[in-house]
């Protein structure tokens, strides 16, 4: 039966987030922005009490799910955690303990001996490269066999917590002349000999996370690392469901990193209203559009994109609580909620006009946090390449 | 954040009611609906002759209690929705003309005094298509629907009504009209009108659009009613008609939207320009991308503010935002619709520049279609 309000424990988990958000994350928050690549030593503590959402981007159970059941499960609860958690801040969500993407990896395709001894580490995703963004298809880092281990090599950037983590999933292939197929990903233990963190980037938002330049070289890992199998398909279907594989991480790692832009536009969006409110501007919702002020206006305009995103967010979770394939929706809330959240955090920067400007206040903080929403886990202009391949039913060799 | 907690689980899965009458729904617009919708708009067939199909539909049966003669199906604000929207992608304007009846049963189910229900409810059951409809909007602009300038007037044992309704649903053909005024104390009112009482003036409008709506201008004169055409014998709670009204309107956009999608992908997969289909070209691709991305969210949107009207929680700024939301949502995609098109999006040919012109005038409806 429709109905798309929140279900009671998820709205409590939302309330219980905020709670956290307001009390213990905030605080801190301009402190983090300023020091930054200091470790948010206090955040260990929420990491603590939020300790089930740390599966952030886990993909729930595997069970099958019997026909005529409906599931809210932990996807839903993982969005809903993070629409509370990025209301408090971002980047100090992403400079937590537990909050990397490496565990949905892990989770997502890891053997249960995988996730047994890693899946509760704090694990960082190593894909990007100097040379290789959207396209990771096209990575150069390699991983040769060599009696019981894996041998890389290679430069990684970009790694979110890739300082502070415990593990590094580190995306390498094994023959670049055989393309996608042969791209695996493997499990690394931080401190392993030949993985080095090289660089920590200046960033222009999230600066309580640490993003990191990590090396690897002659870096000898165990075989058993391997996430998934080894073997590289020599059939053209077998090659696409190799790499499918691979990518079907983003389809429970997107509509997280989309929740994350509505919690921060949400954030813009109470303070612009406050602010505003003791100028006596109120959204009352009373006339049409056509006949507010332009300030009335541009504010409710803001109201009803967040809540659409928010909404499309909300059904990609749904559909992967109930083992749906997601990867469209996946793709269309983060689209959305990527542009929508950098929209409305900047927007609101400019009706505040010098109060938003200010680092008085953390409007300003949230205009720069939250255009890498629109950046990581794949650009918003990937995203609709994603969504018009599946609309327009094109392969990627035909929509490039 | 206003959420309100429920014992509910999120959920978009239909009731197989709701499934098999989308069914129903759909095989009709695109049978009866598509093709004729084009053909109106040109002014090559009588709309007129086209509502009298509907019938078959039970579009107001359902609704109305088995005691008055109906199905007794508890009105749902979610199914009616999803009735709007799948009539819309057939044609809009034909929707609007069909589901103005029911639109008038829901806000007599929903607002009208028993005597009324009783006495007005049994017309809608005969299995032949009546027509009733809703007028609010007032022909001026900055107009607000919670400000009506139509004026009832205390006359003796009943009231005098004074003033302009316009874009009135089937306003030249409708038998039963429930026109919204306000009273001397400043409140609103609705009044039940039968047929074309001495004072009232029907005059077909010429619009850019929604042709087959047969919307008309309503001139009140003092127009002479008995005290028992007040709908609900009383106060009218003017802002919930409105925001029901408006989840029938998103609902519209949301199907024309539908149709508007459901046309561009093959025609941009089969056009050819430059050696191969333009939809291998980001930048048209991408326009179909977003149309996807947008229509998705004004559905959920719409469905949402739909389900909680039904389960009684507050949904005035969820109306409000969804209608909204599918304001600017479906200008942009009716304008995306013709501008993927090009040239050919412009000529008559192709129904693209149809669902534009329709599409204009969600901003503007207010007060029908309620659900």
């Amino acid at each position: 039966m429709i109905n798309l309000e929140l279900a009671k424990k998820h709205q409590e988990t939302f309330e219980q987030t905020m709670m956290l958000a307001e009390h213990m994350m905030r605080p801190y928050s301009r402190k983090y922005d300023k020091e930054e690549h200091t470790y948010p030593k206090e955040m260990e503590e929420v990491a603590k009490l939020i300790g089930g959402a740390r599966s952030a981007a886990t993909g729930g159970t595997r069970e099958p799910i019997p026909a005529g059941t409906v599931v809210n499960g932990g996807n839903m609860g993982a969005v809903v955690g993070l629409f509370g958690l990025c209301w408090g801040d971002v980047g100090l969500f992403l400079g937590m303990p537990g909050s990397g993407l490496g565990n949905a990896a892990i989770t997502a395709v890891g053997t249960p001996e995988q996730v047994k001894k890693y899946g509760g580490s704090y694990a960082a995703m190593c894909i990007t490269e100097p040379g290789t963004g959207s396209d990771s298809a096209n990575i150069s880092t390699t991983a040769v066999a060599d009696g019981d281990e894996w041998v890389l090599n290679g430069e990684k950037i970009y790694v979110t917590d890739g300082q502070r983590c415990d593990t590094l999933v580190v995306w390498a292939t094994l023959d670049k002349s055989l393309g996608k197929a042969a791209i695996k990903s493997f499990i690394v233990e931080k401190g392993t000999p030949g993985c080095e963190v090289t660089r920590l980037e200046h960033k222009l938002g999230i600066r309580a996370s640490d993003t990191a330049a990590i090396s690897f070289n002659d870096c000898r890992i165990p075989k058993a690392n391997v996430l998934g199998s080894a073997e590289i398909a020599t059939d053209a279907e077998g090659r696409k469901k190799a790499f499918g594989g691979v990518m079907q991480t983003f389809d429970n790692t997107r509509p997280p990193v989309a929740a994350m832009a509505i919690g921060v536009s949400r954030a813009a969006l109470d303070m612009s209203r406050e602010l505003l409110k003791l100028e006596g501007v109120e959204l009352k919702f009373d006339k049409k559009p056509v006949n507010l002020s332009a300030v009335e206006a541009e504010l409710c305009q803001m109201e009803a994109e967040w809540h659409g995103a928010r909404l499309l967010v909300l059904k990609a979770a749904w559909m992967a609580d109930n083992k749906m394939p997601n990867s469209m929706e996946a793709s269309m809330c983060k689209a959305k909620a990527g542009r929508v959240g950098n929209n409305i955090t900047l927007r609101c920067v400019a009706l505040c006009q010098s109060l938003g400007y200010s680092e008085k206040y953390l409007l300003e903080k949230f205009a720069r946090d939250s255009k890498i929403l629109d950046i990581f886990e794949g650009t918003q202009q990937i995203q609709q390449l994603i969504v018009a391949r599946r609309v327009l039913d094109k392969s990627s060799s035909e929509l490039k | 954040m206003t959420d309100t907690a429920t014992d509910l689980l999120f959920d978009l899965t239909l009731t197989d009611e709701q499934r098999m009458n989308r069914e129903s729904m759909q095989r009709f617009a695109a049978a009866e609906m598509r093709t004729l919708g084009k053909s109106v708009d040109a002014g090559d067939s009588p709309a007129q002759d086209f509502y009298p199909r509907t019938a078959e539909l039970g579009l107001t049966l359902l609704p109305i209690p088995e005691a008055l003669g109906g199905a007794g199906v508890e009105r749902s604000p979610t199914s009616n929705a999803l009735i709007f929207e799948d009539l819309a992608h057939g044609d809009m304007a034909l929707a609007l003309g069909s589901l103005s009846p029911m639109a008038f049963v829901n806000t007599l189910l929903d607002q009208g005094s028993d005597a009324q229900r009783e006495q007005y409810l049994p017309l809608f059951c005969a299995g032949k298509f009546k027509a009733a409809t809703t007028a609010l909007l007032e022909p001026r602009a900055t107009f607000e629907p919670t400000a009506p300038a139509t004026t009832a007037t205390l006359h003796g044992d009943g009231y005098s009504l004074s003033g302009t309704k316009s874009m009135v649903p089937l306003g030249m053909e409708a038998e039963l009209l429930l026109v919204i005024a306000r009273l001397e104390s400043g409140d609103s009112a609705a009044f039940i009108i039968e047929g074309t009482p001495l004072g009232m003036t029907r005059t077909a409008e010429a619009n850019m659009g929604l042709l087959g709506a047969q919307l008309a201008t309503l001139t009140l004169d003092q127009v002479q009613l008995p005290a028992s055409a007040l709908l609900g014998g009383g106060a009218f709670d003017l802002q919930r008609f409105i925001d029901l009204s408006r989840i029938g309107i998103c609902a519209l956009a949301v199907g024309t939207c539908q149709a508007v999608l459901d046309y561009v992908t093959p025609y941009c997969n089969e056009r050819v320009a430059f050696g191969e289909p333009i939809s291998n070209r980001q930048s048209v691709a991408f326009m179909i991308a977003d149309i996807a991305i947008e229509l998705e969210a004004m559905r959920l949107m719409t469905w949402r503010a739909a389900a909680r009207a039904e389960q009684g929680l507050d949904f005035h700024e969820h109306a409000y935002l969804a209608k909204l939301f599918c304001s600017e949502h479906a200008m942009k995609i009716g304008t995306d619709g013709v501008q993927l098109l090009g040239g050919h999006g412009f000529c008559r040919e192709h129904p693209v520049e149809l669902w534009y012109r329709n599409l204009r005038a969600i901003a503007i409806l207010e007060g029908i279609a309620s659900v």
